[in-house]
């Protein structure tokens, strides 16, 4: 059973960063969506005003019916409440919270774990673990089950596999692979590996320049890229 | 002997005092100085770092204007029965303000070095911003919090000039400073050195101590 239906996401809007100007444009019921492109693209800024951690100055944010952001309409709901999973680059793991805790740290039921996201990443072993004694992949599996376990709408991955050597990336892949076919949780992924992105996403998005280039399906937008 | 040790328990307990009552106000506005950009922020900054920086006995003073029988504060508080002038109320009052600065700057030190990543995070989480300071920004910031409040409390135990203003020399109201400066003037050397010896006792342990916390672990 799936836990989410396909959301579909809406991001029409513009951000003023400094000298840097984001303006972003998708529409995409696919179910891993993949931002493409050089860094200083936007990719990271476009997941961030998902997130709710940076506003847009006009535009929309939309993930399903749910409107996160509506400049005209004045919605702009804070990133406690728009259910949005975020695994950032560095994974921002709480430092002073085990394993366990960090897991915990988004559940607000009595349930506790959710011993589906446990099994698929394999971290049973690693919760009673001080964050500082889990090895980089060990961190990532921990830091995706965090975000996963408050049930989000949208995954947003932010490089996840950008501080992992190639072994290891490819070792944590198909625990990201599991996750997409059997939690079902739609995802924004960023990255700028062309054989990542062919095997993760349904459908690339390229930036470049604070601008969508080009969107598509991995074959048709990669293959122009190689 | 029986006064030495009775000035230096009141000392330490106004000290533990007055750090316990300024350390809420001092980490709330660490956090707004640290945390929100706000209209007069680098005013607020300045008027909590004014008490290291003008006279001791010119900040006794003015408590003295506020807290005294016609001043705005002293006449508040007596509308309740509240008298501080000259009373324990007065010792802790100047030691208060006086630490003030000392655990603002630390907490503040502690809240700039948290991540806001962590905290970006915490929210995504699902964790309103009170939960998120409470879990994430003050249990990573708590090693500068303490030692803001170790040299906030040795700073108390030193606190001499805005005391003698407001609290006097009184007995009940005597601290190790006011007894050090006391038996200088009376020409009693002997009781004035065993004053000195617990300030700089105490004073050495609460500096070793702040600087272990700030270290890293």
């Amino acid at each position: 059973m799936m836990l989410h239906e396909t959301s579909p996401l809406l991001l029409d809007f513009c951000l003023r960063q400094q000298d840097f100007v984001l303006k972003v444009r998708i529409e995409s019921d696919a179910r891993t969506i993949a931002l493409f492109g050089p860094s200083g693209a936007g990719k990271t800024t476009t997941l961030e005003a998902i997130a709710g951690l940076r506003c847009p100055d006009i535009g929309s944010i939309r993930v399903g019916a749910k409107v996160l952001f509506d400049h005209q309409q004045k919605v702009n709901l804070p990133a406690h409440e728009r259910r949005v999973g975020y695994v950032p680059q560095d994974l921002a793991l709480f430092p002073h919270l085990d394993a366990l805790h960090n897991v915990l740290y988004g559940v607000t039921n009595h349930d506790g774990v959710d011993a589906r996201i446990v099994d698929i990443l394999e971290i049973g072993s690693l919760l009673q673990r001080n964050i500082k004694d889990l090895s980089g992949g060990e961190r990532q599996r921990v830091a995706l089950a965090r975000a996963l376990m408050t049930k989000p709408a949208i995954l947003l991955l932010d490089e996840p596999f950008a501080a992992l050597d190639l072994a290891l990336r490819d070792r944590i892949l198909p625990y990201l692979e599991r996750v997409r076919n059997e939690l079902g949780v739609p995802m924004v992924y960023v990255s700028h590996r062309v054989d990542e992105v062919q095997r993760i996403a349904d459908w690339v998005v390229l930036l470049s320049a604070g601008e969508v280039v080009r969107s598509g399906v991995p074959s048709e937008i990669l293959g122009e890229e190689l | 002997m029986t006064e030495f040790f009775e000035v230096t328990i009141f000392t330490v307990f106004m000290a533990v005092l007055a750090t316990g009552v300024m350390l809420p106000p001092g980490v709330a506005i660490a956090w707004l100085l640290s945390r929100r950009n706000f209209v007069g922020r680098t005013i607020l900054e300045t008027l909590v770092t004014l008490p290291l920086v003008v006279p001791p006995v010119a900040t006794g003073l003015i408590l003295l204007k506020l807290f005294g029988q016609r001043g705005p504060v002293g006449q508040l508080l007596a509308v309740v029965g509240v008298d501080v002038i000259f009373t324990w109320k007065a010792v802790v009052l100047a030691m208060a303000v006086m630490s003030l600065p000392l655990i603002v700057r630390s907490a503040r030190a502690g809240f700039d070095q948290v991540d806001p990543r962590c905290e970006g995070i915490a929210a995504t989480l699902g964790a309103r911003p009170i939960r998120v300071f409470w879990t994430v920004s003050l249990p990573l910031a708590r090693r500068s919090l303490l030692a803001g409040a170790v040299l906030g409390f040795s700073r108390a135990i030193g606190e001499f000039g805005a005391t003698v203003m407001i609290a006097g020399t009184l007995p009940g109201t005597r601290t190790i400073s006011v007894s050090i400066f006391r038996n200088a003037e009376l020409g009693q050397d002997a009781a004035a050195a065993s004053f000195i010896i617990v300030a700089v006792v105490i004073g050495f342990i609460a500096v070793h101590l702040s600087n272990k916390l700030e270290v890293p672990s």
